[in-house]
């Protein structure tokens, strides 16, 4: 069964959130009107809706993370569902197995969604295959699979600035071989009518099949910034790399950082967005990461709705309860 | 069933009553869709100084567990702060009483009020809480059987969906 397919439950309603790709734009819009409506919960004095009361959300991150973990605990809690966060790491050679085990020592508390995080692509994949009928799972990022909700966060971010996604330039700076978050913003912003997406990296971090997915490969940034309104620089993953991909940081930053000059060849009003955690002075100057184009931050507040948006649209559909399960 | 006459002459009831609401400076408050179109008319006619508040119940609602997330949620905006304010809460057809609750729940996310009067378009039998109108414009009694929809913004028309 292909990832798409085992999105959704017998009645053809989203159940899982484990990549984009391959969801038709209906949903993705969807997902994106609703969060418009949780962001304004956070100017209200009690924060909180009652949505998920009563169901349990864990939060399962064997890697570790800070804004993606704590914007999916906020999220859940503004729901008002009951959360746990785990995170742990495990012995790498026994993925498979140990996932399952401390999977099933949590769902026998009768947990009723999974936010899972793991170094190995399809962990979420896998443990989808697993669950009972009730039970829903959203992949915050795996291996260098996927991470479907930020490119969701992302993909909101432009629309808020941008209106919509039909006239749009948008330039990925970076890490693309290792990026989990590229891939799946890529496929976001195809299915959300992007009509150019360029790419720029050096070729030793850009995957030699990358313009099956639809974007333009640019090794220059100079060139591949032209005109575009919208930029999003990557994380360097120096923890992901093998071997010598990059000559040094240094020379890094001369020939692919984002800086005030380069900048400067993009649209006026370009976005620059980042995934975070920034890399200051490696892959964009701090100059520009706190300048009044960056929507960073943004980024972070964002993605609490955008989660928020994703866990009540799995919670909402018709679910069997987990007497009448399977 | 209906005409605009009933709706005229059911708003004519409706402003009447609450004339004399509007010595306490009242917030009226509209829930979303229907309640928002019968408190746009209200709003105007009773000339508050305050702008017309609307509610959407979506995130309070108690079938979400079944029916999901409501596509089309046009969220909450409330002209100034409720606390310590008397609030005129309007609604179209009050039935099982349900959206009521909801949008009280709702209203209390923001604040407490001093007071929240109800004002309906229409009342007819059928209630599951115990919620009443304070005021109401049309009475009716249906059968279970039976749906009253208000269609609007222009021209508002009251419609029995039979079974």
């Amino acid at each position: 069964m292909t990832d798409t397919d085992i999105q959704f439950d017998k009645s053809g309603t989203l159940r899982h959130f484990l990549t984009v790709e391959g969801l038709p734009r209906d949903i993705l819009i969807s997902i994106l009107d609703s969060a418009e409506t949780f962001l304004g919960l956070g100017q209200r004095e009690i924060k909180k809706v009652p949505l998920l009361q009563g169901k349990t959300v864990v939060n399962l991150f064997f890697e570790p993370s800070t804004r993606t973990r704590t914007t999916f605990e906020i999220a859940a809690k503004r729901l008002s569902a009951d959360v746990i966060t785990l995170e742990t790491s495990r012995m790498s050679t026994t993925k498979g197995e140990t996932i399952l085990d401390t999977l099933n020592t949590l769902e026998a508390m009768h947990t009723d969604m999974f936010v899972i995080r793991d170094s190995f692509s399809g962990a979420a994949h896998l443990i989808s295959t697993h669950v009972p009928a009730h039970v829903s799972i959203i992949n915050a990022g795996d291996g260098r699979h996927a991470h479907p909700t930020q490119a969701m966060l992302d993909a909101f971010t432009i629309r808020r600035h941008k209106g919509d996604f039909s006239n749009l330039r948008v330039a990925i700076i970076g890490d693309i071989l290792h990026s989990r978050v590229a891939r799946s913003q890529i496929h976001a912003l195809n299915i959300l009518g992007v009509p150019e997406i360029r790419v720029i990296a050096p070729q030793t971090l850009l995957p030699n099949q990358i313009k099956r997915l639809g974007v333009h490969p640019y090794y220059d940034i100079e060139k591949g910034l032209d005109g575009v309104d919208v930029i999003i620089v990557l994380r360097l993953q120096l923890e992901r790399m093998e071997g010598q991909l990059i000559p040094s940081d240094r020379e890094y930053f001369r020939f692919y950082g984002l800086t005030p000059e380069r900048l400067s060849g993009a649209r006026p009003d370009a976005l620059i967005m980042h995934p975070g955690p920034i890399n200051r002075g490696l892959e964009i100057a701090s100059s520009v990461a706190d300048g009044e184009q960056s929507v960073i931050l943004e980024q972070v507040t964002n993605g609490i709705a955008v989660r928020m948006a994703i866990m009540a649209t799995l919670m909402g559909r018709q679910s069997p309860s987990p007497r009448e399960a399977d | 069933m209906n005409t605009q006459n009933n709706i005229l002459e059911a708003l004519g009831k409706l402003k009447e009553h609450l004339m004399p609401f509007t010595d306490h400076r009242p917030i009226m408050i509209g829930i979303h869709s229907g309640g928002v179109w019968v408190a746009e008319k209200l709003h105007s006619q009773l000339n508050l100084k305050d702008p017309l508040g609307t509610i959407d119940i979506s995130f309070y609602r108690d079938d979400f567990s079944r029916v999901g997330l409501n596509p089309t949620v046009r969220g909450t905006h409330l002209p100034t702060s409720i606390e310590d304010r008397h609030i005129i809460l309007v609604d179209d057809v009050l039935h099982t009483g349900r959206t009521v609750r909801a949008a009280l729940n709702e209203l209390f996310a923001y604040g407490r009020p001093l007071s929240v009067t109800l004002a309906v378009l229409l009342e007819r039998d059928g209630r599951e809480l115990p919620i009443q109108a304070d005021i109401a414009g049309i009475h009716m009694s249906l059968g279970s059987e039976h749906y009253v929809k208000l269609t609007g913004p222009e021209p508002l028309a009251l419609t029995l969906l039979e079974p």
